[in-house]
């Protein structure tokens, strides 16, 4: 355990009645990347966001992130973020059209952060720009530098949003959802540009990603949940040749491959967050849940190489 | 048999200014695309490939600026100004359910307009004809009182799917109706749509940029680069061996267990309204030669059932299908 960059423990967050992470835990060697995977509102982005210190006042949180040397980026002050964020800690958004300053050419976007953030001077700040934007694989970078965001297509958007997030040469970065908004051609260009720059920096990164396929493509540990808690955590290899979690399995059911013939999926979904059962947040759906699995929570404990948080684990596929 | 859509090199040019200048930005070039009564087919490529401003030609929503784009043997514009069965025979479900849905309007309501409109069922019959709908797209009967935003993104797109088929249609257009959506809810409403299709006969039109739900729901497929047509054929058939460089990048690209990730595509998808000279794809495809620069190559029939826009399609892959 001593090349542990992020351990996050317990993490819990409430905005207002609804318990919106429910002790999460997780932890990212130095290096390696890790895939968020779970349906629509399962508390993915609320991770990314609570571990930027993007949280607004209307969430609570409690448990600790430990980070590099900092013991707990939870109790961190605002003065204390500015000095890590866009630093150490970057972030790639699902939507670059919307990140990006629609009225500021994009050379001018990327200079200001090298400015502010490296205290580049305006000249410095301009040929690092363009440097930046070749490495990102933007062809005629010194002519883009004057583009404003709408004369660029989804994918070069996304390429000058990963140049902006590695401007600094970041220990973490967060990709949420990097490419959804992208089809598959381009999708796999902009994976295979974060995986490179971010290994070429030995910098960690977290995918936010909804496709288990690409996950298990370019995730080296992977990370299931369910309506705010970990259903499932280990190395992508293990998780998802052998799922042993009745929810991973669920969501494998569910996955369209080409030439999938039968889908049978579940009828039914998330309950809504004030109606969560007080145990296993998965009970209302899971085949195999009784009463214990409803009134207690199942400790995250290991089993057969990976994590599990369930009572009555499936066996080996 | 006349085939219920026919398009011949449509093409759709939109006057767009930059910095002060006209310019023409072919949306659609040389489109030829065959529908039968009863085909399922998906329609696939790369955003700002063209794929919504074909749905529109097919609904008689834009008039191409060249070619001759019909429906059952007749230019669809036409159709569609004459008469409403137009209009209740062809039923479209948009790309933003939510969006495309009255906010105010009760899902009763939003699913009686169209029924309404159409004359299906008296006003007595309404209620129960809303409540039929609503169990074919397997929602219960109690979200008849409810309003859009009191229901999951999975539940808006059945709705949506319910108020198209009020009228009875006999074709179902979709505009990526699936994606953004939950695994378990993408899985749900594909299966409906292929109740629907099987025991409606519907023909569905289908835009999506998954393979997997393109070869899941649709027996053809349509794969669209830069406003042209690339590559038809039967779904399986085309994803197994493609005949065009584009077609097997994008086969290519597609995530696959455990399988390294895809070697990229090199350079950029060119601007539509600086198309290069010859192929359009001349400048990123590893199989180009001299004379793809040259000569324009447009959608041609490769056997019975397949056709590809490439003057040097991969037949040796091709050999074995
Ligand atoms: N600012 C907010 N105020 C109130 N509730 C919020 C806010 N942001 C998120 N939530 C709620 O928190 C839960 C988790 O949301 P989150 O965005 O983290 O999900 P996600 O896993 O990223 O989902 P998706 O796959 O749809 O992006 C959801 O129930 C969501 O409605
Ligand atoms: N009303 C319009 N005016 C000008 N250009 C348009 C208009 N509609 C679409 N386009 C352009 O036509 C091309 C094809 O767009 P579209 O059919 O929406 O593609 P897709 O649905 O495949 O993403 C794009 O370059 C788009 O910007
Ligand atoms: S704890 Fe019980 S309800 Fe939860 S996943 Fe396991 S068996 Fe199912
Ligand atoms: S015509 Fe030439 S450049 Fe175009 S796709 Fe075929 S081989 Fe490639
Ligand atoms: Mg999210
Ligand atoms: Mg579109």
């Amino acid at each position: 355990m001593n090349d542990i960059l992020l351990d996050v423990r317990d993490l819990t967050l409430d905005r207002g009645e609804k318990r919106i992470l429910d002790r999460v835990s997780l932890t990212l060697a130095k290096g390696e990347t890790l895939a968020l995977v779970g349906e629509s509102g399962a508390g993915k982005s609320t991770i990314a966001i609570a571990l930027m210190g993007l949280l607004g006042r209307s969430a609570t949180t409690s448990g600790t992130a430990r980070f590099d040397d900092q013991p707990d980026l939870l109790s961190l002050s605002e003065r204390g973020w500015a000095a890590l964020r866009g630093r150490k800690l970057a972030m790639v958004f699902q939507d670059a059209g919307a990140a990006l300053n629609p009225s500021f050419t994009v050379g001018r976007q990327l200079a200001s952060v090298l400015r502010r953030q490296l205290g580049l001077s305006k000249f410095e700040a301009r040929s690092r720009a363009v440097a930046l934007m070749e490495s990102v694989g933007i062809n005629d970078a010194e002519g883009r530098m004057t583009a404003y965001p709408h004369q660029l297509s989804g994918g070069m958007q996304q390429r000058v949003m990963v140049a902006i997030a590695l401007a600094c040469n970041p220990d973490l970065l967060f990709a949420d959802e990097p490419t959804s908004a992208l089809d598959v051609t381009i999708q796999a260009q902009i994976i295979r540009l974060i995986l490179e720059q971010t290994r070429a920096r030995g910098a960690s990164c977290i995918f936010v990603l909804h496709d288990l396929a690409l996950a298990s493509q370019s995730c080296d540990r992977i990370v299931v949940l369910y309506a705010g808690q970990v259903m499932e955590a280990g190395p992508t290899e293990v998780v998802l040749r052998d799922p042993r979690h009745p929810y991973t399995r669920l969501l494998q059911s569910c996955v369209i491959e080409i030439g999938t013939e039968d889908l049978t999926p579940p009828e039914g979904s998330v309950p809504p967050y004030d109606q969560m059962p007080a145990g296993c947040r998965f009970s209302t759906r899971c085949p195999r849940a009784d009463a214990r699995c409803a009134a207690e929570r199942p400790p995250l404990q290991p089993v057969a190489g990976r994590d599990l948080a369930c009572w009555h684990p499936e066996d080996a596929a | 048999m006349t085939p219920l859509f026919e398009l011949r090199e449509v093409e759709k040019t939109f006057e767009i200014r930059r910095k002060g200048k006209k310019l023409g930005l072919r949306a659609l070039d040389g489109v030829r695309l065959t529908i039968t009564q009863g085909a399922s087919i998906a329609l696939v490529g790369e955003s700002g490939s063209g794929k919504s401003t074909l749905l529109r030609v097919l609904l008689g929503l834009t008039p191409p600026t060249e070619g001759v784009a019909l429906y059952q043997g007749r230019p669809i514009a036409q159709v569609r100004a004459e008469n409403r069965e137009f209009a209740r025979n062809v039923a479209m479900v948009y790309q933003d359910a939510r969006g495309s849905l009255n906010p105010r309007m009760t899902v009763e309501a939003l699913i009686t307009e169209p029924l309404r409109h159409f004359g299906i069922c008296t006003a007595a019959q309404a209620p129960a004809r809303v409540r039929a709908l609503l169990a074919r797209v397997g929602l219960a009967p109690e979200v008849a009182g409810r309003f859009p935003s009191e229901m999951s993104g999975g539940q808006v797109r059945r709705v949506a799917i319910a108020r198209a088929l009020a009228s009875e249609p006999t074709v179902l257009v979709a505009d990526e109706a699936v994606s953004g959506l939950d695994v378990s809810s993408q899985a749900q409403l594909l299966n409906l749509l292929r109740r629907l299709q099987a025991e409606m006969g519907l023909t569905l039109i289908f835009i999506t940029h998954d393979l997997g739900v393109a070869s899941y729901l649709c027996a053809e497929i349509a794969i669209m680069y830069l406003g042209r047509i690339v590559e038809t054929g039967p779904t399986r058939a085309v994803l197994d061996a493609p005949a065009h460089p584009y077609a097997r990048a994008l086969r290519k690209a597609a995530p696959e267990f455990f399988a390294p990730l895809a070697e990229p595509l090199t350079g950029e998808i060119p601007s539509p309204i600086d198309l290069p000279p010859g192929c359009r794809f001349s400048g990123r495809c590893a199989y180009a030669q001299a004379d793809c620069r040259l000569t324009d190559p447009a959608l041609l029939r490769l056997n019975d059932h397949r056709a590809a826009a490439c003057l040097h399609p991969l037949t040796q892959s091709f050999a074995n299908v």
